[in-house]
């Protein structure tokens, strides 16, 4: 009998032969993330005169296959702030709890009095929550594990300005009037900088210009993305809170322009 | 011969249901020279008598800056103070650095609540023989805490502890109406007659044995608070202060001794 712990429980080779005990093999290296699995594609945020709109659309691609059509991937953090995932989506969600327990610490630490609406003083604000993200995903790509995200941060910063920021899996931060991610940054963000180009630029829109302009970017990346969907969430966060809607419709779709196309495949031109 | 078998270590609960070890470290802040700390809406000071072990030596600091917008006063075992310091400095910078803000007070505090607590639970640990007063700002403000042995930990108005901090506390509960609404130079005198009241007969405030620390929030320009922050005064630059308690020793002194009158007889 043999009486070595790999051998305890498994099956008798006599009977069913030899085990394939290849995976007890420790010598080889140990690998975490190598690619992204189920991933979700653009998100878009432009800053306004007292906010921002960020837009992101419901789709979880497995692949070039539309998977899932219902994940959210923008979430609010505290009534303050949203955070928009690009990339891997079970990273979104391990983020995403993460972040819950993030809040529900913030929000014993600083009661709120029910009288006052949006963010309580004092509750992480949209700067600190990036700050803290860029140290998370900086962390992880250290440890070689990364988080397989490109994400966007919006809401007010401590001087209640307007505040928009992105880090992504390597921890690199950047902030802009408008920023996108994945294809959205060659297809969106040119119509986007074209209303926003500077921090004045920006300043002067108003909501209703800066949620035209992002549902427009939407549409164009439905378009011309193939692994984008015309089911979309937008959210609107002011110093007053979040405003999230995550069931939205494109509007006005023109596919004229699909007839002037020449290139892809069978064609008899 | 009498002898306490409950106070070898603080594990043990003596029959009374009493600790023995956190009640001695609890006197060990009582062996320390007095302290105080007031809050008003927009200041937290601290003010503190330093004691020089002999007439050569200098003067023992009472009061550390943790952060910008914290700070301590201490009375006890210095030592012990400066490990609970340089923890409270280190969390302070590790919050600036992984979240871009100050730490809150409360958390601050509370951090160091749970790390006094723990060691009054362990066998082989002892508690810290010395207590606090935390001054900071945050979001929602000035703060002043109580820090004491045990891990306990309050928010006050206006505290004192350390040797004879009765009296200042006296002083402190007689005027706490007023606190609220002082300037930061009127808390720093009210600080001061506090610690008036808790000295010993022929001994006064000198520039060498005073120490003040102010941190508080100020209207910007923009109508946003903006932090003025920790800061400890000593030496010269206290002279004007304790000039300005001086002015009222008499009147201050003789509501003092009338006092200490009325209560001896109550008293006898």
């Amino acid at each position: 009998m043999d009486h070595r712990p790999q051998a305890w429980g498994r099956p008798r080779d006599d009977v069913y032969g030899a085990y394939d005990a290849s995976y007890l093999n420790h010598s080889a290296p140990k690998t975490a993330t190598q690619s992204p699995i189920v991933t979700g594609t653009s998100v878009i945020a432009i800053k306004f005169k007292d906010g921002v709109v960020m837009a992101a659309d419901n789709l979880a691609s497995y692949g070039s296959l539309a998977r899932f059509t219902d994940v959210k991937r923008l979430r609010t953090f505290l009534s303050a702030s949203v955070v928009g995932f690009g990339g891997d989506v079970s990273d979104m969600q391990f983020l995403d709890r993460h972040l819950n327990e993030l809040a529900i610490d913030e929000a014993y630490e600083h009661e709120t009095t029910a009288s006052v609406s949006g963010p309580a003083p004092g509750q992480l604000n949209a700067a600190n929550l990036h700050k803290y993200l860029s140290k998370l995903m900086y962390r992880r790509r250290n440890d070689f594990d990364p988080l397989w995200n490109q994400i966007l941060v919006a809401g007010v910063d401590g001087a209640q300005q307007p505040f928009l920021a992105s880090v992504d899996l390597r921890g690199t931060t950047f902030t802009s009037p408008s920023l996108a991610t994945g294809f959205g940054a060659m297809l969106a963000q040119p119509i986007m900088r074209r209303y926003a180009a500077t921090e004045e630029d920006a300043a002067k829109l108003t909501r209703d210009q800066a949620v035209d302009i992002v549902k427009e970017c939407m549409k164009v990346l439905f378009y011309r993305d193939a692994r984008s969907l015309d089911r979309y969430s937008i959210a609107v966060v002011t110093r007053e809170g979040v405003e999230l809607k995550e069931d939205e419709q494109l509007e006005k779709q023109s596919w004229a322009f699909a007839e002037r196309i020449r290139g892809y495949g069978t064609q008899t031109v | 011969m009498f002898r306490n078998n409950y106070d070898n270590d603080s594990v043990t609960f003596s029959p009374q249901g009493r600790i023995f070890q956190v009640e001695y470290a609890a006197e060990a802040v009582k062996q320390g020279s007095v302290v105080v700390g007031i809050a008003s809406k927009t200041h937290a000071v601290l003010v503190a008598i330093k004691r020089n072990a002999e007439e050569l030596s200098s003067y023992q600091k009472k009061l550390f800056p943790i952060d910008e917008h914290t700070g301590i006063a201490i009375a006890g075992l210095t030592s012990d103070a400066r490990v609970l310091s340089n923890f409270m400095k280190q969390q302070c910078l590790g919050h600036r650095l992984t979240y871009g803000r100050s730490m809150p007070v409360r958390s601050l505090v509370d951090m160091i609540g749970s790390k006094a607590q723990t060691n009054t639970q362990h066998y082989g640990k002892r508690p810290y023989g010395v207590g606090l007063l935390v001054a900071g700002v945050d979001e929602q403000g000035p703060h002043l805490f109580e820090f004491q042995p045990s891990g306990m930990t309050e928010e006050m108005m206006a505290f004192a502890i350390g040797a004879r901090s009765q009296m200042a506390r006296t002083y402190l509960e007689k005027n706490l109406d007023k606190f609220q609404d002082c300037t930061r130079e009127e808390l720093i005198r009210h600080g001061l007659r506090a610690l008036k009241e808790s000295l010993v007969q022929d001994r006064e405030l000198t520039v060498d044995n005073t120490s003040v620390a102010t941190v508080g929030t100020v209207k910007g320009e923009d109508g946003l608070a903006v932090v003025e922050p920790f800061k400890v005064f000593d030496g010269q630059d206290v002279v004007a202060w304790i000039e300005s308690v001086a002015d009222d020793k008499e009147e201050g002194a003789g509501a003092g001794e009338a006092q200490a009158g009325e209560s001896m007889e109550v008293d006898s």
